[in-house]
């Protein structure tokens, strides 16, 4: 391993915190759940890296099981975001507010 | 190490161009920079299966249906209202957020014993990429699925299922109240009757 596992932590949480930043900033959901992706994309490169720098696999068996995770989860939100597009015609996610209470 | 720092770059920015783009499309362009740049890093760190399914999974189902659903949404109309900034609001909690995460991981990153690396933790031997049954190549990776890693493995046929009947339930055909997308509900079926008056009346 020529490049030491603390840069690729580095860079996994500089591309973490752009996710967090997406999501907190971005009001149209899809830009929003595509931050998620981002975020979760930046823990994959983050256990990738330890399990290169401790030579065990079950860093890649953990990736996997975060890919399935980000499938299922993009598939249901965008269902969400259809089915409230269905409904009400505006998605943005400030005004969609009718679980406030 | 000239190859870190150029991948790194390209990461960085093309998360930047998600985010930062008006039009969701141009987002999804971004992500597809990213998520092609993250596979070259996992190809760098031997995990040359993980590279493969990232492209496949990432780039060839999940961004399509993003581009699926763009197309549906966008039709016509344009569903997202411009509004004020969100930015001078979220100030404040966003920046707490990130110092007190940001101070978590410097932490963990500081007191980690990063240099005493165990032998026993290794669970297969290095080489070259693209051979047979070394750390990371398809050979390695399913063994460990399906031998000590299986009952994850089977965990994930219920996760698809719990988001195959979700879809299904959300956004399936049954729309109850008024809607506002009526054209993409499905109309009736004429009867060869009804259709055969509208032939001849011409209505």
């Amino acid at each position: 391993m020529d490049v030491d596992v603390s840069n690729y932590i580095a860079l996994s949480a500089v591309m973490f915190f752009i996710g967090v930043a997406g999501v907190i900033l971005r009001r149209n959901p899809l830009i929003v759940l595509m931050a998620i992706e981002l975020m979760l994309n930046a823990a994959n490169l983050a256990l990738v890296a330890f399990s290169r720098a401790w030579v065990n696999n079950a860093g890649h068996i953990f990736v996997f099981l975060v890919v399935t995770v980000a499938a299922a989860e993009a598939a249901i939100g965008l269902a969400i975001v259809v089915a409230v597009f269905r409904r009400s015609k505006n998605v943005d996610v400030d005004e969609v507010a009718r679980l406030r209470g | 190490m000239i190859l870190f720092y150029v991948l790194a770059i390209v990461l960085i920015a093309s998360a930047i161009f998600t985010i930062s783009q008006k039009s969701p499309v141009y987002s999804v362009i971004g992500l597809l920079t990213n998520f092609l740049t993250l596979a070259a890093f996992y190809v760098t760190l031997n995990a040359e299966f993980l590279g493969v399914i990232q492209i496949v999974v990432y780039s060839g189902a999940i961004l399509m249906l993003f581009v699926f659903v763009i197309a549906l949404l966008s039709s016509g109309i344009g569903p997202f209202s411009e509004g004020p900034d969100r930015l001078p609001r979220v100030l404040a909690p966003a920046l707490a957020t990130v110092v007190v995460a940001f101070g978590f991981l410097i932490y963990g990153v500081l007191h980690a014993p990063m240099s005493a690396l165990p032998a026993h933790v290794m669970s297969s031997t290095l080489g070259p990429p693209g051979t047979a049954n070394v750390f990371g190549s398809v050979g390695d990776f399913g063994v460990a699925l399906f031998t000590t890693q299986l009952l994850p493995f089977e965990m994930t046929a219920f996760v698809l299922l719990v988001a195959v009947i979700g879809v299904v339930v959300i956004a399936g055909d049954a729309v109850v109240g008024p809607t506002h997308g009526a054209h993409l509900v499905r109309r009736k079926r004429r009867t060869a009757k009804e259709r055969e008056s509208i032939v001849k009346t011409g209505r």
